[in-house]
């Protein structure tokens, strides 16, 4: 057997709480350098909740999260996005008192090596026309999403953890969503996709868990998911 | 001389002024309240307290260091939002999560504690701060005297007023501000210490009310319960305006004022309540205020 590289992200023993729920028992995965990792679960199963805590932005977390070595347990947010990991939430996070250039802007830039401007509007088109726009939350919700993600590109984070990044958009934008992730693997970027839509993970993931009541309950590589396809639609009650 | 509505024209400048410096105030501590407000979503009760204290410092740094007014309006600001810092870390960081009562009542607390403080030190009698020599004497405009000093505090006022609201409004500084108000916790999850920028915006809104009391003290004396007294207008300024608007907090510290002063031309018996009455109608018409945001 091939001795597997460290991982860029390494997951162990993960539990989180919200106040006295107990969200996350014992989730255990790893996520490769330049891969794109999907976490896929039914609704409530604990997948942002696994963002979140990998982000810093739970009640309590309990564990380890390492990332390139480094434990990020506990440190702060602010600490871990400096570390080079960036988040793009499920409810997207566009804030209304800002433009959509000052939305864009936001994030500083916490390492070198992040994409340009150009880019990034070579990336989502949209973007640019609506650059003049003064109110972020004005855009559509697929507008909405593009900006959510061109945001974290700047920053040079390595990591990036998109929390449904398709979710209730039209099939052409989730298309270019699709191509935007394939593209920026391509340029190097690791990303750890949550969905509940398995038939848009599969055509940008790598590697994909499992995740029910706050447990990864399975996982397979792109190589087996035709094996797997069953056991899916399973999981995931689709 | 010339009469406007049978009023003599330097009676009317002469409260158009007096309303102006009025404005004045009210502008940079309702102002002051916005921003804590919008960051830290606390009402700042000590504020009045904290704005004396501006002028005590001042007092004090004359009288024990020598130091008169030009490097007290650097200084008191300086040390009083230092005592800010200190009280948001001590106390205030703990409230956020909690209801808005708490943090009232904290910050109410303190400035009594501020208050009697002061009066057993310095008794309730006003102590008299002196105009800076540079800004004594005035000019006569032809129809009306306007003296220096005053002149100075409207255009000091103003320019402190534009200017925190141009970062806030206009600079990246001001774009992490306002995304902090709306989502701190995503704001800190791109890399922003948010807590400091709480911190250091509670400090900063502290050192605007202690900024306000150095230059109140050569037009109003120093006394201890110079806060408290004008504190009360402030809140229904801010109340006018709408909670947390940094532009509506301006707008209405200066028209309010104004309003006061013209009020005391015309219907001088309803001077002292017309901003009160402005305060309930606002309450009932946008209960918001009139550049807040609903919801
Ligand atoms: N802020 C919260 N407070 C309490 N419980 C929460 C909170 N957010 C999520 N939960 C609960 O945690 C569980 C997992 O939620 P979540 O991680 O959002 O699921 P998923 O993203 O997989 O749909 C759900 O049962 C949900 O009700
Ligand atoms: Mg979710």
């Amino acid at each position: 057997m091939i001795e597997a590289p460290t991982p860029l992200l390494a997951v162990n023993a993960l539990q989180a709480w919200y106040g006295e729920s107990h969200i996350l028992h014992d989730v255990n995965f790893d996520v490769r350098e330049g891969e794109v990792a999907t976490l896929l679960g039914r609704n409530g199963a604990g997948k942002t909740t696994t963002l979140k805590s990998i982000m810093g932005i739970v009640g309590r977390r309990t564990g380890s999260v390492r990332f390139e070595g480094q434990e990020l347990i506990n440190r702060p947010s602010d600490q871990i996005a400096r570390a080079g990991i960036a988040f793009c939430p499920e409810e997207r996070g566009i804030f209304a008192s800002l433009g959509v250039e000052e939305n864009l802007l936001l994030p500083p830039v916490v390492r070198p090596g992040g994409l340009s401007l150009e880019r990034i509007f070579e990336l989502f088109p949209n973007l640019k026309e609506r650059l003049g726009s003064s109110q972020g939350t004005k855009l559509s919700g697929g507008e909405q999403q593009m900006l959510a993600i061109g945001r974290i590109l700047r920053t040079g984070a390595r990591l990036l953890l998109l929390d449904e990044p398709t979710e209730g958009l039209a099939p052409v934008i989730i298309q270019q969503i699709g191509k935007t992730i394939r593209a920026l693997k391509e340029q190097g970027f690791t990303i750890l996709l949550v969905e509940q839509n398995f038939r848009f993970a599969a055509t940008v993931a790598d590697r994909y868990y499992v995740i029910e009541h706050g447990r990864i309950i399975d996982q397979f590589v792109n190589a087996e998911l035709e094996a797997n396809v069953e056991k899916l639609h399973d999981y995931l009650g689709v | 001389m010339f009469e406007i509505l049978g009023i003599p024209s330097s009676a009317l400048f002469g409260q158009l002024l007096i309303g102006l410096i009025n404005g004045s105030f009210y502008a940079l501590l309702s102002l002051g309240l916005a921003v804590i407000f919008g960051m830290l979503n606390i009402i700042n009760f000590s504020h009045g307290a904290q704005y004396m204290l501006g002028a005590f410092a001042a007092y004090l740094l004359l009288q024990y260091s020598g130091l008169g007014y030009w490097p007290a309006l650097v200084i008191a600001p300086l040390l009083v939002g230092a005592t800010g810092v200190i009280v948001e870390r001590l106390f205030l960081q703990w409230l956020y999560k909690l209801d808005h009562l708490y943090g009232l009542l904290l910050t109410f607390g303190l400035a009594l504690i501020i208050e009697g403080v002061a009066r057993n030190y310095f008794g309730s009698a006003g102590l008299p701060y002196i105009v800076p020599e540079s800004l004594q004497g005035g000019r006569n405009l032809g129809f009306m005297f306007l003296p220096n000093y005053r002149a100075w505090v409207i255009v000091a006022s103003l320019t402190i007023c534009i200017s925190t609201w141009f970062v806030i409004e206009r600079t990246r500084l001001g774009a992490y501000l306002r995304a902090a108000t709306e989502n701190p916790t995503l704001v800190r999850a791109f890399g922003i210490n948010v807590p400091r920028m709480i911190t250091l915006t509670y400090g900063f809104g502290v050192a605007l009310a202690a900024f306000a009391g150095v230059m109140a003290a050569p037009i109003y004396n120093v006394s201890p319960q110079m806060g408290s007294e004008l504190i009360i207008v402030v809140f229904a300024v801010v109340v006018i305006g709408g909670m947390g608007s940094i532009l509506g907090a301006i707008v209405t510290g200066f028209g309010l004022g104004v309003i006061e002063g013209m009020t005391k031309v015309f219907f001088p018996e309803a001077s002292n309540t017309v901003i009160f009455v402005i305060m309930a109608i606002v309450l009932l018409v946008r209960p918001a205020g009139l550049f807040g945001r609903r919801g």
